[in-house]
């Protein structure tokens, strides 16, 4: 009996993509976005994302000791929350408030929960909405890029109200040259960032393909400006769409792990974000609306089991 | 448009390390061994004792139940001991211990016959006589699947060869392309079916062309093209793609009207008719990245694989796991004493056996394991059922359709092991089922 080999239950290979592999991509995934940001606020959104991030990972692994927990800070999970947050933020909050979100997102909506894979809400967008209530004025108040301190109304805040300011051009909101949350203005940063997690398989299109169109089809036939296919891709382009439908819907943890689950909640989040932006008092309603699907996405799961390949009555028929 | 099913993952196969060469002989080994246990059904007794003189292709374990299959010796010589021994499913059976005289003197009863000519009952037979299984790893008798209650109308051969590194039917395919379609043949003429289907992975185009220009290929046989994703050759999924029917659960794949049959075992089913020789070799693959030589070899049953590894080279370093079958369903080995088995048709060994088991990451639900799982199950789910050991709900999740294809372990970002605790949980939902029958 020289030799020992290991002995375990099959299988024996593994595909290497860890969840930090997987944390990993969705950064980098991040970083065209982050990078256009820095560029077109300067160098105090730059602060904002680090302050964000910075304090997410410290939240996670003060939270961890108190409570004696295996830290997990090395997961990366924490740096995406605190990205995503910062991405969220208008470019000109002040620090301090970051922070505070930033915490709020990792302890309450995260770590109370239980911690990574058992939040039922996205942290990032809870802190968001959490902010949004707390500090209406700091996180409503935008400006332009490439300019210091000239304060504007977002397109939608425009198109909605009436807000004073002049539309930028389409080819504007594609680029980013828009006023906006750091993350959100570019759609074309967005997209490379969903390229890069299709190719490595981070996520499937389902949601961010089946959000926006649902959302576009509402918006074309019964939006403020019906059969307008300039008005829908100014919808489409500004705000936070893109950005949450790439990002913030494709959650793992909060969004239906069965396939038809996915295309109902990605509907959901549409038909909710049309609801909010045509009817509601906000002009901006892709947060709210992916936290509500969050909250339904168990039920959505419970109903959507899919049927087994031999069993035509599925699990869920009794 | 290649066939193939819903779900599945294309996992790296490593076949480049020995798809292109050519099947080997081995030395003269000077003890085989060949245990009792090397199919599925009931247990055989041997026919001879220490001291008999046995030949090639005699008959030296048998049993009178129908589902069970003798075992023949691959070599003369003389029978030296019987007792437990090393098996690949990491346990120990008796085994028939014969050493080699080298003489290879061929045993009365092999001779050859033309298979045109027989009764479809003697072809039969003739299966259940030369002791033959399903030789991709499960070992069910061939004979029984041959004898389905009803009427079938497919047969396919099984020629996907979907897990990793192994390259044993791909060469048999490449080099013995006439003796797998008489297989077939002889399957089509038992089952009383004028054409008969071949999946082939679409990564095999010299298979596929081989046995094409086969002089035994015809318009009654029809190679289906399959697309490259494990867990393709899973009977099922095989079924799925070629016919489209769909093997309800709990069902046979007789019950959908198909019968499926390795590619190596139809060429075992062509040398038992035709030369009249029993199982008694099979095609092996020796791979992985701790073997200096990774090989293909025609190897005679009984040989100890250590004695398989020693004439690939050896190893270069100590494997960290050495595996009896493939890396996604193959049996991890804690030595390499154990014989060659009519089902073995791999041995690996890895340098480096990857981590598939962290007890401390948490599961995020990725959903990757839904989203490829062949069953179309929830394997996620079925671990947590598993881990509070809730029959009811791995019931409610359909745990026993699991087919242990190891996809949802391997896709696992966190490192669940998840098919290991859906074999946990397994066992208590039959125990459940059973008695919810009674």
């Amino acid at each position: 009996m020289e030799n020992h080999y290991i002995v375990s239950s099959s299988p024996h290979i593994h595909t290497g993509v860890t969840t930090r592999r997987i944390m990993l991509d969705v950064i980098i995934a991040l970083l065209p976005a982050v990078i256009v940001g820095g560029f077109l606020f300067g160098y105090y959104a730059t602060i904002v994302i680090g302050a964000s991030v910075a304090s997410a990972v410290i939240a996670e692994w003060a939270f961890e000791k108190i409570t004696k927990r295996p830290n997990t800070a090395g997961d990366l999970s924490a740096v995406v929350t605190g990205l995503l947050l910062a991405l969220n933020m208008p470019p000109q909050i002040p620090i301090w408030m970051v922070c505070v979100g930033s915490g709020f997102a990792i302890v309450i909506a995260k770590q109370l929960f239980g911690g990574l894979g058992k939040n039922f809400v996205n942290p990032a967008l809870a802190a968001r909405c959490f902010m949004l209530i707390a500090w209406t004025g700091a996180m409503t108040t935008f400006r332009e890029p490439l300019v210091d301190a000239v304060a504007s109304a977002t397109p939608l805040a425009i198109m909605k109200d009436g807000a004073a300011g002049t539309l930028p051009s389409l080819l504007q909101c594609f680029v980013g040259v828009k006023a906006g949350t750091i993350g959100e203005v570019s759609a074309i940063a967005i997209l490379i960032g969903f390229a890069y997690l299709l190719v490595r398989r981070v996520i499937t299109p389902t949601i961010p393909v089946i959000y926006v169109l649902s959302f576009a089809v509402l918006t074309f036939f019964f939006g403020k400006q019906a059969m307008d296919v300039n008005y829908l891709l100014y919808q489409i382009l500004t705000g936070g769409l893109l950005l949450g439908a790439v990002f913030m819907a494709t959650d793992y943890t909060t969004t239906p792990t069965t396939p038809l689950g996915a295309v109902i909640f990605a509907a959901g989040c549409g038909i909710l974000t049309f609801l909010i932006r045509r009817f509601g008092g906000y002009p901006e309603g892709v947060s709210f609306s992916i936290l509500l699907m969050n909250v339904a996405a168990p039920l959505i799961e419970r109903y959507t089991i899919p049927k087994s390949f031999g069993n035509k009555g599925g699990a869920a028929s009794k | 448009m290649a066939a193939t099913f819903k779900g599945g993952f294309h996992v790296h196969d490593h076949k480049d390390l020995t798809n292109t060469k050519r099947t080997k002989t081995l030395p003269d080994c000077d003890v085989h061994i060949y245990p009792l246990r090397q199919h599925i059904g009931a247990p055989l007794s041997p026919l001879v004792k220490p001291g008999d003189h046995v030949d090639v292709g005699q008959k030296i374990a048998d049993s009178d139940q129908f589902v069970s299959a003798p075992v023949h010796s691959s070599v003369s010589g003389t029978v030296t001991k019987i007792e437990p021994y090393y098996h690949d499913s990491g346990t120990m059976t008796e085994a028939i211990f014969v050493e080699n005289d080298k003489k290879y003197t061929v045993a009365q009863t092999v001779r050859p016959r033309d298979y045109k000519k027989l009764l479809d009952k003697d072809l039969l037979s003739a299966v259940r006589e030369a002791g033959i299984v399903g030789m991709g790893g499960a070992g069910f008798p061939t004979h029984v699947k041959l004898s389905p209650k009803t009427k079938v109308d497919y047969v396919i051969l099984n020629c996907a060869e979907c897990e990793p590194y192994i390259t044993a039917d791909h060469r048999a395919m490449l080099e013995e392309p006439d003796k797998m379609i008489i297989g077939l043949k002889i399957a089509m003429r038992i089952l009383d079916l004028t054409d008969g289907h071949i999946g082939v992975e679409l990564n095999k185009p010299d298979a596929i062309a081989a046995l094409k220009s086969s002089p035994e290929y015809n318009e009654h046989i029809h190679i289906v093209p399959l697309k490259v994703k494990y867990p393709q050759g899973a009977e099922k999924q095989l079924i799925k793609a070629v016919t489209g029917r769909r093997v309800k659960a709990g069902a046979l794949p007789a019950d959908a009207g198909a019968v499926v049959i390795n590619g190596s075992t139809a060429v075992a089913i062509a040398k038992a008719v035709e030369d009249g020789m029993p199982l008694i070799e099979r095609n092996l693959t020796v791979s992985g990245d701790a073997v200096k030589e990774p090989s293909n070899f025609h190897v005679r049953t009984g040989v100890p694989i250590s004695f398989v590894i020693e004439n690939a080279g050896g190893f270069i370093a100590k494997p960290e796991k050495v595996i009896s079958g493939g890396p996604m369903m193959g049996i991890a080995q804690y030595n390499t004493d154990y014989p060659v088995v009519k089902t073995t048709s791999s041995v690996l060994a890895l340098l480096h056996a990857p981590k598939i088991f962290d007890p401390d990451a948490p599961c995020i639900r990725c959903g990757k394991c839904v989203q490829h799982c062949p069953m179309q199950l929830m394997p996620f789910k079925l671990r947590q059922a598993s881990v509070k050991n809730d029959v009811d709900m791995a019931m409610k999740y359909n745990a026993t359709e699991c087919i242990e294809c190891g996809l949802c372990s391997y896709i696992c970002p966190a490192n669940k092991n998840i098919l290991q605790y859906i074999r946990m949980i397994k066992p208590e939902v039959l125990k459940k089922q059973r008695e919810g029958a009674k």
